[in-house]
This record gives structure tokens, C-alpha cells and sequence, in this order.
């Protein structure tokens, strides 16, 4: 077995037991921010993740004074990561309320608060940097993620979560692939819109403070959104794609880790989103669109996805109806011809 | 979030440069960067128009990946040891930007003073002048494009040329700034001034210079907020100037969605 390439050696777990370990806890991670990312992804959430994952570093940087003020060691977990919350809580209370009660945009509330609450972040870690008091230095990896040093209770704590997460989103399947397509129908029919909403967000939250450790949390929202967008061309049907979704998730990460624990000077995080990446462009060249061209016109005219569309008989008559207005819009207003009058 | 990703974006983009030029010329970072904003530009473009991706997913796809990938780029090339490292691009590093034989203000007009001026802030004039220049030559088109894109076609200007043009405009912006001032502060003050201003505002020339004043206001505040407010309470303590900048900018804009006269969601009829 001594003749294989390193890298196949460490990917079918021949490697030492502490890669063993990092491999397969950041795995399950994959898996965990696969399965949420595809929900956040279908209610236009990605970027969100992103604002939440960086609003976590002062929350970091808070929680390491918090338990240097108490006696406590900074590199507490339970200080850093229970700051990390409050503060990535903070954050989506506050795009909520920007987004809602002013006039500016989503888009604009997620930019600002991205980076007003990192900016925060950064002033601390310079406060840090002056204090006097020892470990300062370990909470760069939350910057940029580290594995190296996961322990064997962190990989099954990740594991555990990821199974978690897998569950909560399998009770909640139904609700939550209704609120992703059609939110108007599920609030008419009585469906608590918003808790749901919460519930996804809740989810990203809890995926984005656990993740941080490992891919770092400037990295963390790739794994995210690269999985379900590469899924995203593999199937139309919202519980094939999840699985997809999971699946290349934890691929990535596993293989990312394993590529990062045989070669010298390469970040971890950064290696596994390059992987995630790949994935997704090899998606994007090589695999056949699965949605017929019947499908997509009527999926752009009503903006609304087909797989509901095609158990609803008056949904689809009422879409032939705007394609047809839109056709005939086009020929007054541009003088072109639609396609199919060309002839 | 366009200013976010070309904050990311440029990061692998300066490194490729250095790495293949084996310079840190101030061009050939410049170059680098701005070829490696256009890129991605064009590749979230892509995925949005060829692959469909739903568009915020393939922004946020596109500029992880190039981040990892500058990240892992300046890990392995070594860059990271020698003159800058992943921080100095995140935060910024304002401070080196002094000007070390300035005695007062007559030294702006002494010729032998000026000609050690910190680098950056060349970059940064140049920058402001390019962007100015577009702003004031193009007001117009700019505009209707922004308010109104279908409308600007039949009167024949292309929204998307126009499109274009703004995202090389901020590609530039991040560029001559990323070196001063990092990629933090360069997001907050692509956003919250012109959020703040639209606080404030309905007219859009208003909307502009008032961005800009906000912007000033920050950058004043936030610098000597940073430098004074240690030393007055005596500690040991310092704040990052660019962090703090931001942070101003954002207390800027939470005051005027809680106070501004135009906060409100515009009436629909």
C-alpha cells in the first residue's frame, strides 16, 4: 500500500489519526453548511450569511476581553463563540430593521452592516493587541480558519451538529421549500412566514459560529453558497439538490482538508472553498441543463419556479397568458419581431 | 455589496502580479489588481447570464473563491514573510501613510517636502480625479440608466456600457485604495455615506456631494477619533485608524435612518 500517492493515501483515511479526525470533522461541517446554504440560497439569503459570518468578529474579539476581565483564559471556546452569536444575532436584528423600516435596500443594509460591525471587529482586535495579557495570538485563526489542531471531541461536536441541522431541516422540508418558491401562497395559507424565515436564519447563524474555527470566518459563506449553486445544476427537485447540496459540501471539505494537511504553507479554509469552487465550475461546463426551455419561459414570465407550477393547472394557464403579453409587447414597443413571427 | 467583492477580488490579483513581475512596484500591483477585479466581474457575469445562477449567489461564489485563492497564493509564494501579509490588505494600514517632511502647512507648496509624499496617496489623487471626471461628464447618463434602464435604451444609451463602466470604476476605487486603506474601510465607504446621504436627500446631485461630505467627515472623525481618544484616556492602548473610520461612517448612517428627514420607506400610492 506504500506505493500510493500521497494524497490517495490521506483521502481513503491512511493518513495519521489526528488527519483522520480533521478530515472528517470539516466533513461534517461540509455537509451541515451544504444542506442550510441550499435554503438560504433559495431565499436570496446568500449574501446575508456573508454580513453574519464577518459581524462575528467582534463578538470574538469581545468575548476574548470578557473572559480576560474574568480570569479566564482568552482562548475560553465558550466566551469566543458565545460572543460570536450575540453579536452575528446582532447583526441580522439589524439588516432586518434597515432593510424593513428605511428606505434602503437589502443589498445596502447587508453591505453596511458587513462592514461597520467588522470594522468594530478590527478596532478591538487593535485594542487586543496592546493589552496586556498572553494569547493573542491564537485568535487570528478565526480570520482564516485552522484544522490542524481540531480535537477529537470538536470533530464529533461537529459531526453531532451537522446531524442536528440535517434533522431540524427534514422536519421543517416541506415549510421551508414552500417559503423558498412561493412566500406569498404559504402566508395566505397560514404558514408563520416569518418564524420560518427565522428558523433558516437561525440555522446559518449556528453553522456560521461553529464553521468559524474551521474555514475562518471570511471564508465561512462559501461554503454556503458554492455547494447549493453547484447543486443547483444537478436537479430541480429542492430534496435531491439538498442532498447534492450536503454532498458536495462535505466532499469539499474533506478533500480541501486532506490536500491541506499534505502539502506545507496552505490555509485550510482556502484550500477547501478552491475545491467548492472547482466543483461548482465543473457543474457550470460539463452538466446538461436538466430544465426544458418550456420550463425556464415559463419560470421568467411568472417568476415563479416551475416544479410548483406543474401541479397547478390555472398557475400555468395564467403564465401562457403574460408569455403571450410579453411577446406582444415586444413586437409594439421594440419594432423586432418576436422569434416565432419571424418567419 | 459590488464594493465588497472587489475588495475580495483584487487580493489574488495583486499576488499573481507580484509573483510573475517579482516587483511591488506600485503599477504592477495596480495592473494586477485591476485585470483580476475585471475578471471576476466578467465570471459573476457569466454565471449569472450563461449558468443562471441567482445573482447575489454567484457574486458571493465568485469572490470567495478568488479570495481563497489570493490567500493561498500569498501563503505558498512566500509574500507573506516578506513585505505584506493577508492583514495588511483586510485592514488596511493607514498609518504608513505619513508624510514624514511636512513641517506645516507651507510645505504643500515646497517642492523638495512634496517629493516624499507617501505613494499612496498619488494613487488616491489619481483615483478621485479618474472617478470625478467620469462622474461629471457622464451625471446624466449615469443617471437615467440608474433610475430608469429601459427608458435609456430608447433613447439609445446602453445600460449596460454604463453598467460596465461603474463596475471599472469601483474595480479602480478598490484598487488605489486597497493599499491605504484595506479592504474594511473601502466597503464601508463605498456604502454608508451614499446611504446616509439617501437618508437625507431626494435629489440626486444633493445625494452626491452630500455622500461626499459624509465620506470627509468620516475619514476627519474616525482618524482623530482613533489618535486622541486613547491618549485622553491615558491608556495604552490604539485604535486602528481604518477600523475607526469605519465605524464612523457607520454611526453617520444609523443616526440618519433614526433621524433623517427621508428615512421612510417612499410613499407608494
Amino acid at each position: 500500500m506504500s506505493e500510493l500517492h500521497p494524497l490517495l493515501a490521506i483521502l481513503l483515511l491512511q493518513a495519521g489519526y489526528n488527519t483522520v479526525v480533521v478530515m472528517l470533522g470539516a466533513a461534517a461541517l461540509g455537509a451541515a453548511t451544504g444542506i442550510v446554504g441550499v435554503f438560504a440560497m433559495l431565499r436570496r439569503r446568500a449574501l446575508v450569511a456573508d454580513a453574519v459570518a464577518h459581524a462575528t468578529l467582534p463578538g470574538v474579539a469581545l468575548g476574548f476581553i470578557a473572559a480576560v476581565a474574568l480570569g479566564f483564559s482568552g482562548k475560553n471556546l465558550s466566551f469566543l463563540m458565545a460572543g460570536a452569536a450575540i453579536t452575528a444575532v446582532l447583526a441580522a436584528l439589524s439588516i432586518q430593521w434597515i432593510a424593513s423600516r428605511t428606505r434602503l435596500t437589502e443589498d445596502t443594509a447587508v453591505a453596511s452592516v458587513l462592514a461597520v460591525f467588522f470594522a468594530l471587529g478590527i478596532v478591538l482586535l487593535t485594542v487586543i493587541q496592546t493589552l496586556k495579557t498572553g494569547g493573542q495570538a491564537g485568535l487570528d485563526i478565526y480570520l482564516l480558519g485552522a484544522t490542524a489542531g481540531m480535537l477529537r471531541e470538536e470533530a464529533i461536536t461537529l459531526a453531532a451538529f451537522s446531524l442536528i441541522v440535517a434533522l431540524v431541516v427534514a422536519a421543517l422540508f416541506k415549510e421551508l421549500t414552500l417559503i423558498s418558491f412561493d412566500a406569498d401562497y404559504a402566508r395566505a395559507h397560514g404558514f408563520p412566514v416569518r418564524l420560518l424565515d427565522l428558523a433558516v436564519l437561525g440555522l446559518v447563524l449556528a453553522v456560521v459560529v461553529i464553521g468559524l474555527r474551521v474555514v475562518g470566518l471570511v471564508l465561512i459563506v462559501a461554503l454556503l453558497i458554492t455547494p447549493p449553486a453547484a447543486a443547483r445544476f444537478w436537479s430541480d427537485h429542492t430534496g435531491r439538490m439538498t442532498l447534492i447540496s450536503a454532498a458536495i459540501g462535505a466532499v469539499s471539505a474533506y478533500v480541501g482538508a486532506a490536500i491541506s494537511a499534505i502539502s506545507p504553507d496552505t490555509p485550510t479554509g482556502a484550500v477547501i472553498v478552491l475545491v467548492a469552487f472547482a466543483i461548482l465550475s465543473f457543474s457550470v461546463f460539463l452538466v446538461p441543463r436538466a430544465e426544458s426551455s418550456f420550463a425556464r419561459s415559463v419560470r421568467e414570465d411568472c417568476g415563479v419556479h416551475h416544479d410548483l407550477i406543474s401541479s397547478d393547472r390555472s398557475t400555468r394557464s395564467s403564465c401562457r397568458h403574460a408569455r403571450r403579453a410579453r411577446l406582444r409587447a415586444h413586437r409594439e414597443f421594440s419594432g423586432i419581431d418576436a422569434p416565432e413571427h419571424a418567419g | 455589496m459590488l464594493g465588497d467583492a472587489m475588495g475580495h477580488v483584487v487580493l489574488p490579483g495583486i499576488v499573481i502580479a507580484f509573483v510573475l513581475a517579482g516587483s511591488t512596484a506600485a503599477w504592477v500591483m495596480l495592473a494586477g489588481a485591476f485585470g483580476a477585479a475585471l475578471f471576476s466581474a466578467m465570471l459573476v457575469e457569466f454565471f449569472r447570464r450563461v449558468a443562471r445562477i441567482e445573482g447575489s449567489a454567484a457574486l458571493g461564489s465568485v469572490f470567495t473563491a478568488m479570495f481563497a485563492l489570493g490567500v493561498l497564493l500569498l501563503e505558498q509564494s512566500g509574500v507573506a514573510r516578506t513585505s505584506f501579509d493577508v492583514h495588511h490588505i483586510l485592514f488596511g494600514n493607514i498609518e504608513t501613510a505619513i508624510w514624514p517632511a511636512a513641517t506645516g502647512l507651507s510645505s504643500l507648496f515646497d517642492p523638495v517636502a512634496l517629493t516624499s509624499l507617501p505613494p499612496q496617496l498619488g494613487r488616491l489623487t489619481f483615483g478621485l480625479v479618474v472617478v470625478a471626471l467620469a462622474v461629471v461628464v457622464l451625471f446624466k447618463e449615469l443617471r437615467v440608466v440608474s433610475f430608469d434602464p429601459d427608458f435609456a435604451r430608447t433613447i439609445g444609451i446602453s445600460p449596460q456600457l454604463i453598467g460596465a463602466l461603474v463596475v471599472s470604476l469601483a474595480a479602480l476605487a478598490a484598487v488605489v485604495s486597497l493599499s491605504a486603506v484595506g479592504v474594511i474601510l473601502l466597503v464601508a465607504m463605498m456604502v454608508c455615506p451614499a446611504a446616509t446621504a439617501r437618508m437625507l436627500t431626494d435629489d440626486l446631485k444633493t445625494q452626491v456631494w452630500l455622500s461626499l461630505l459624509f465620506a470627509l467627515a468620516s475619514g476627519v472623525f474616525g482618524y482623530a477619533i482613533a489618535v486622541l481618544l486613547p491618549l485622553a484616556f491615558g491608556y495604552e492602548i490604539s485604535f486602528g485608524a481604518a477600523g475607526t473610520i469605519a465605524v464612523v461612517a457607520g454611526l453617520f448612517q444609523v443616526a440618519a435612518m433614526l433621524f433623517g428627514a427621508k428615512r421612510g420607506l417612499p410613499k407608494t400610492a
